[in-house]
């Protein structure tokens, strides 16, 4: 039987901004939109607190004073080196390690049976624990889609310690488990498709397991199908195989041969960037931080070991390939080193925004003619890409655009602790 | 196939086919220099058994070991050496995502060499923290101290005999953030 462990940080923003403030400890945290717009990111206690998703600063912020909220600006530069350190502590655990987004993995068990689940777990948990400061929950199970949820079960019963291991829970145990969560929490289902499944009598998640999968795909999508087989315990999706995280996008693989150049290495920067740039523009969204790794297989011991992983915060949002190209491999050449066997890159896109509502910068001004023309170059990019096939048409060589301003001040940024030497953490003695 | 019992080719026979090689001519006076340092290499190869590498940096291969040039090999490659790396100096190796900087205020610490304005490499993947200077959390503020422990009690240490030591009481919020593995100081 496969076992997949998938890890997450709990409450991620939030904790960053926490490890640095341990006067904050039992403080509610939240995280603004860049601009300091609404609420990105929330900690537990804001939740118990009741403050939704997307609720505007301004409005909230009296509530704010009364309850001892504290607000941060997003400080991707912070959490994508966080992010970076929790990636390296899980990749000590399996070769076969896929970072889904920036603040979760997969992590395939399967080539060590002898290995008992929820022990490590446990190990899994306090290693990156003791190594970062950011608390995570492990979730394992016989699929990808097991393994998220058992990670959301994990989450929400405190009684577990953060670990729920699916594999070795008795049937009825899990049946019982199921039944008690509603179906929305499923991996890829959503507020939506759940309403459709409740015409369908299907409301908690053991009413869909036992749902019949060759229905559903009538109904609904070979998608859910595949939902549906995945919940029952067998495997259809791969490692590197999922549907897209939200709030942020990544494209990434494991080359086919290793990579000894950084030439080459810029190709496949370039070619992993132009999917994720086509996603954000599919989803009308723009981005305003990207993240750039590159790493060497850690379970070959016979080579010589580089993991590199950069994240920076554009000076404006864009969906632009060229821009974000551009960026993107700049960020690679600063991390690569000659000599090193590469076998995996990627590229995260952050900071999502809707095209149309981004925060202007105090430089930029709305839209000229020439970004105009780059939106339209950029959707006849996508229509030839979608007509004869991804990577149809790219961006060979893309100048960036008109050097401008760096965004407006973000009034309560938290340094960037770990990556500016003029913004450490102070520390008394 | 029964036609013939003898003769022919036979499965398995033969060199084993590996990489696919090519000769290389050299000039006659450099052939005992080439394939002297060809030996070279291939001693080296085999006695060095490689460790498991944790610490990327160190095990860096300068790359143009890794051609051999047709001709005198260079007399300045048996001093090839990389440049200082004070990452790999001052960091513990395999430690890299578990250490960060953290910047001194005070002069408590001063016994210990840790001055004022002074830059920390802090590790949190360091075990051992009795004895060591450590950052600790203690209810609520970061404090750089030696962390002892007396009458089984954990007790924080100044290192400057104007300041008090502080033990940890039973209901105090306390954890150690990191141990200090290297200070930063400018003389």
């Amino acid at each position: 039987m496969r076992r997949i462990a998938h890890i997450d940080v709990n409450a991620f923003y939030c904790s960053c901004e926490r490890l640095f403030r341990p006067d904050l400890a039992k403080r509610p945290i939240v995280v603004l939109s860049n601009g300091d717009g609404c609420v990105v990111a929330r900690d537990a206690l804001v939740k118990q607190l009741g403050v939704p998703m997307g609720q505007p600063w301004f409005e909230m912020k009296k509530f704010a004073r009364e309850n001892g909220i504290v607000g941060f600006s997003s400080n991707y530069v912070l959490y994508g080196d966080l992010s970076r350190r929790v990636m390296s502590v899980l990749g000590q655990f399996s070769p076969d390690r896929e970072i889904y987004s920036i603040d979760e993995a997969f992590i395939d068990l399967t080539p060590q049976p002898m290995l008992e689940g929820r022990a490590t777990g446990h190990a899994i948990r306090d290693r990156v624990w003791r190594w970062t400061g950011l608390p995570v929950c492990v979730g394992i199970g016989a699929t990808k889609t097991q393994a998220k949820l058992a990670d959301w079960i994990a989450k929400h019963d405190a009684s577990l310690d953060g670990v729920c291991d699916l594999t070795a829970m008795a049937p009825k145990e899990r049946q019982a488990r199921f039944a008690g969560i509603e179906v929305r929490e499923v991996w890829g289902v959503g507020r939506r498709l759940a309403e459709r499944l409740r015409e369908h009598a299907i409301f908690t998640v053991d009413d869909l397991r036992a749902a019949d999968p060759r229905r559903l795909r009538e109904h609904f999508s070979v998608v859910l199908e595949r939902t549906v087989r995945e919940l029952q315990g067998e495997a259809c999706m791969d490692l590197e195989e999922a549907p897209p995280p939200r709030q942020q996008i990544i494209a990434s693989r494991t080359f086919s041969a290793p990579v000894y150049d950084a030439d080459e290495m810029a190709e496949s920067i370039r070619e992993y960037m132009g999917r994720a740039a086509a996603k954000l523009r599919q989803q009308g969204s723009v981005a305003k931080a990207l993240g750039v790794w590159i790493e060497t297989n850690r379970f070959r011991t016979q080579d010589a070991q580089h993991n590199g992983s950069r994240t920076i915060s554009l000076p404006m949002a864009t969906d632009d390939t060229g821009v974000l190209t551009t960026w993107a491999v700049a960020l690679m050449r600063r991390i690569f080193r000659a000599g090193y066997r590469y076998w995996k890159s990627g590229v995260m896109l952050l900071d999502l925004s809707n095209k149309g509502a981004e925060q202007l910068s105090l430089f930029e001004a709305p839209m000229p003619m020439h970004e105009q023309r780059r939106t339209t170059v950029m959707r006849v990019i996508d229509d030839a890409n979608a007509k004869w096939g991804r990577g149809t048409i790219g961006i060979g060589s893309a100048g960036l655009q008109g050097a401008r301003g760096w965004s407006m001040k973000r009034e309560l940024l938290s340094p960037r602790y770990t990556t500016q030497w003029k913004e450490l953490s102070v520390a008394r003695a | 196939m029964a036609q013939f019992s003898h003769g022919g080719a036979r499965a398995g026979a033969g060199r084993p086919t590996g990489e696919p090689s090519v000769r290389i001519r050299v000039p006659e006076a450099a052939a005992p220099d080439i394939l002297a340092y060809l030996d070279d290499r291939r001693v080296q190869v085999r006695l060095a058994p490689k460790p498991v590498a944790t610490d990327a940096r160190r095990r860096r291969v300068p790359r143009f070991l890794a051609n051999v040039p047709a001709g005198f090999p260079s007399p300045a490659e048996q001093y090839l050496e990389d440049a200082i790396d004070l990452n790999a100096h001052l960091i513990v190796a395999g430690h890299e995502a578990a250490t960060f900087i953290i910047r001194v205020q005070g002069w408590s610490m001063i016994g210990a060499g840790i001055y004022d304005g002074d830059e920390l490499v802090v590790d949190r993947a360091e075990e051992k923290a009795i004895g060591r200077v450590v950052v600790a959390v203690h209810n609520g503020a970061m404090t750089i101290k030696r962390l002892h422990k007396r009458a089984g009690k954990l007790v924080l240490v100044a290192e400057n005999p104007h300041y008090t030591d502080r033990v940890i009481a039973e209901g105090d919020e306390f954890e150690i953030w990191g141990v200090v593995q290297r200070v930063l100081h400018k003389p």
